[in-house]
C-alpha cells in the first residue's frame, strides 16, 4: 500500500471530508490521527477502523495551546507527522457583506484561515526535522471563485491558497510539499447547512443553483475528494507543491 | 496509489520518447493496451519494441498530429484494432529555441501553433467522436507550467499552452453531460530529450522551481494516470500542477 507506516494528522476528522479521508488514508495503511472539536463523532470511527490504525484527539484549531497540543499527541501516540491535513473548516452565517455582522467574519477566519496558519506553525517543524513531508490544505471551489451571501467563507478560502503558496516555497528546501484540494459542493453536513442558510436568507435553493452551472451536474460524494487527498499525501505527487487542485466537477471552467 | 487500467484501451500521442513514453510505461504497467503515436518511425519502432518485452498490446502509428488525415487515418487504425478508446493522453508537442519575441519567424509561430494546439483539437475531435459512440472516455491534455506562468524567450510555446489549457476547460463543460471528463496536467521542466536540446544549461531550470530541481517523467506520468483514473471521477475541466512549486512562486 501506498502509505504504509505513514502518520497522518487530518483535522476536521469528524466531518464530512474529514471522515471518508480518514477512511481512504487507514486503507492505504497509514496510521491517523483524527482531531475535531470533541472526540465523540471521532471515536466512535477509532472503535470502528481499529486503534491499531488510528486514535483521535481534541482541538480547537484557532487555539494554539489546542494546536500544539495536538501535534504532540500525535507524535507521542504515532512517532512522526508524514502527512498533514489542514481540513478543519467552518461555513458561518450564510447573508450578504451588508446583513451580517462583523463577528461572523471574526469566527469563519479564526478557524478557517488561524487555525490553519497554526496547523502549519507546529507541525512543519516536526516535519522538517524529520526530513520532510506533505500537508493539504482544504481550500474550496469558493477559494478560486465569488459567490453572492457566502463572503467571509470565501475570503478565508483564498486566503488559504496564499498561505499555501507562501508556506510551500519556505519549506520546498526541507522536503516538505504544502498544497491545497479544493472541492466544489460535496454531500456533505455542512452542505446541509449552508442549503439552510440560503434558504433562510431568501437567497435561493443552493443546491438547484449549484447543479445547474456545475458541469457535472452534480454534487461531489466525499470518497471523491479524498481521492486527492491521498494522492498529494502519497509519493505519487512527489514534484507537486505549491498547487491548487480542483476537484469541483468542473465548476471553475 | 494502485491505478488498475486493465484491458483499457489507451492512446498516447508522441510516445516514443520524453514524457509520452513515459506515460505509456505507467499504463502498460498498469495493465492497459496501448496505441502509441510518434513522427519518427526509428525512435517509434524502438518504443513499440520495449513496451512489447513487457507483454502488453501495442500498436504503433506514425503520425503527425497536425494533420487532420493523418489523425483521421490514426483513430480508424485504433478502432480497427482496438474498437474502442477508453483514455486519450494528447501529449506530442514541439517547441523553439529560446528567441526574443521580434526575431521569432512566422513560420515557427505557425510550427508550434500547429502541434501543440491545433494538434491536440484535432486529436480531442477525432477522440470525443469515437467517445460519443461508445458513451464516455478520458481525456488528458498535456499542457504545461507555462499554461499559467511565463517563461523568457519563448512565446510561441507558452502562447500554445496557454491556449491549451483554455481549450481543454472549454471543451470539459461541453462533454461534462457525456461522461467524457477532460482535464490537463501542467508540468513544471524535466529533462526530456525536447527540453535538453534546446536549453544549454539546465541548471538555470532548475531555479524555476521551488524544489530547486527538475520533475521526473515518472512524477509526471503519475498525474496523468491519476486524471485518467476514476480516482479523479469529480475532476473535469482542471488542470494538475506536477511543478516542484513554479506556480506558487
Amino acid at each position: 500500500m501506498k502509505l504504509d507506516s505513514k502518520v497522518v494528522l487530518i483535522t476536521g476528522a469528524g466531518g464530512g471530508i474529514g471522515q471518508a479521508a480518514v477512511r481512504k488514508f487507514v486503507s492505504e495503511g497509514a496510521k491517523v490521527m483524527l482531531a475535531d472539536l470533541g472526540t465523540d463523532e471521532t471515536q466512535v470511527l477509532v472503535d470502528e477502523l481499529g486503534s491499531e490504525h488510528c486514535a483521535c484527539v481534541a482541538v480547537d484549531v484557532a487555539d494554539a495551546a489546542q494546536v500544539e497540543n495536538m501535534v504532540h499527541a500525535t507524535v507521542n501516540t504515532f512517532g512522526a507527522i508524514d502527512v498533514f491535513v489542514a481540513n478543519a473548516g467552518i461555513e458561518g452565517q450564510i447573508g450578504s457583506i451588508m446583513d451580517t455582522d462583523v463577528s461572523n467574519l471574526d469566527k469563519i477566519l479564526a478557524v478557517n484561515v488561524r487555525g490553519v496558519w497554526l496547523g502549519l506553525h507546529y507541525v512543519m517543524p516536526v516535519m522538517r526535522d524529520a526530513g520532510g513531508g506533505s500537508v493539504i490544505i482544504t481550500s474550496s471551489g469558493a477559494g478560486v471563485q465569488g459567490s453572492p451571501n457566502t463572503a467571509g467563507y470565501n475570503s478565508s478560502k483564498h486566503a488559504v491558497i496564499g498561505l499555501m503558496r507562501c508556506a510551500a516555497l519556505e519549506v520546498a528546501q526541507f522536503g516538505i510539499r504544502v498544497n491545497t484540494v479544493n472541492p466544489g459542493a460535496v454531500e456533505t453536513r455542512m452542505m446541509e447547512s449552508i442549503e439552510d442558510g440560503f434558504a433562510e436568507a431568501g437567497a435561493g435553493d443552493f443546491r438547484t443553483m449549484v447543479e445547474a452551472v456545475t458541469p457535472l451536474g452534480r454534487y461531489g460524494q466525499p470518497d471523491e475528494i479524498a481521492n486527492m487527498m491521498v494522492f498529494l499525501g502519497s509519493d505519487d505527487s512527489s514534484y507537486c507543491t505549491g498547487g491548487v487542485f480542483m476537484v469541483d466537477g468542473g465548476n471553475s471552467t | 496509489m494502485n491505478f488498475d487500467f486493465n484491458n483499457k484501451v489507451v492512446l498516447i500521442t508522441g510516445a516514443a520518447a520524453g514524457l509520452g513514453y513515459a506515460c505509456a510505461q505507467a499504463f502498460a504497467a498498469a495493465g492497459a493496451k496501448l496505441v502509441i503515436t510518434d513522427i519518427s518511425q526509428e525512435a517509434l519502432d524502438q518504443a513499440v519494441e520495449n513496451l512489447q518485452q513487457d507483454g502488453t498490446e501495442v500498436l504503433g502509428l506514425l503520425n503527425d498530429a497536425s494533420d487532420s488525415a493523418d489523425v483521421g487515418t490514426m483513430m480508424t487504425a485504433l478502432v480497427a484494432r482496438f474498437g474502442r478508446l477508453d483514455i486519450a493522453v494528447n501529449n506530442a508537442g514541439t517547441a523553439t529555441p529560446l528567441q526574443e519575441f521580434h526575431e521569432v519567424d512566422e513560420a515557427e509561430f505557425d510550427r508550434v501553433i500547429a502541434v501543440n494546439l491545433k494538434g491536440v483539437w484535432l486529436c480531442m475531435q477525432a477522440e470525443i467522436r469515437q467517445m460519443l459512440k461508445q458513451g464516455g472516455g478520458r481525456i488528458v491534455n498535456m499542457a504545461s507550467a507555462t499554461s499559467r506562468n511565463t517563461y523568457p524567450h519563448a512565446a510561441p510555446y507558452v502562447t500554445s499552452k496557454f491556449a491549451v489549457a483554455g481549450l481543454t476547460r472549454t471543451v470539459a463543460v461541453d462533454y461534462a453531460d457525456r461522461d467524457i471528463r477532460i482535464n490537463a496536467i501542467c508540468p513544471g521542466n524535466v529533462a526530456t530529450p525536447l527540453v535538453v536540446s534546446l536549453v544549454e544549461d539546465l541548471s538555470l531550470l532548475s531555479t524555476k522551481h521551488a524544489m530547486k530541481r527538475l520533475g521526473t517523467p515518472e512524477e509526471v506520468a503519475n498525474g496523468v494516470l491519476f486524471l485518467a483514473s476514476e480516482l479523479s471521477s469529480f475532476s473535469t475541466g482542471s488542470l494538475l500542477e506536477v511543478d516542484g512549486g513554479w506556480n506558487a512562486i
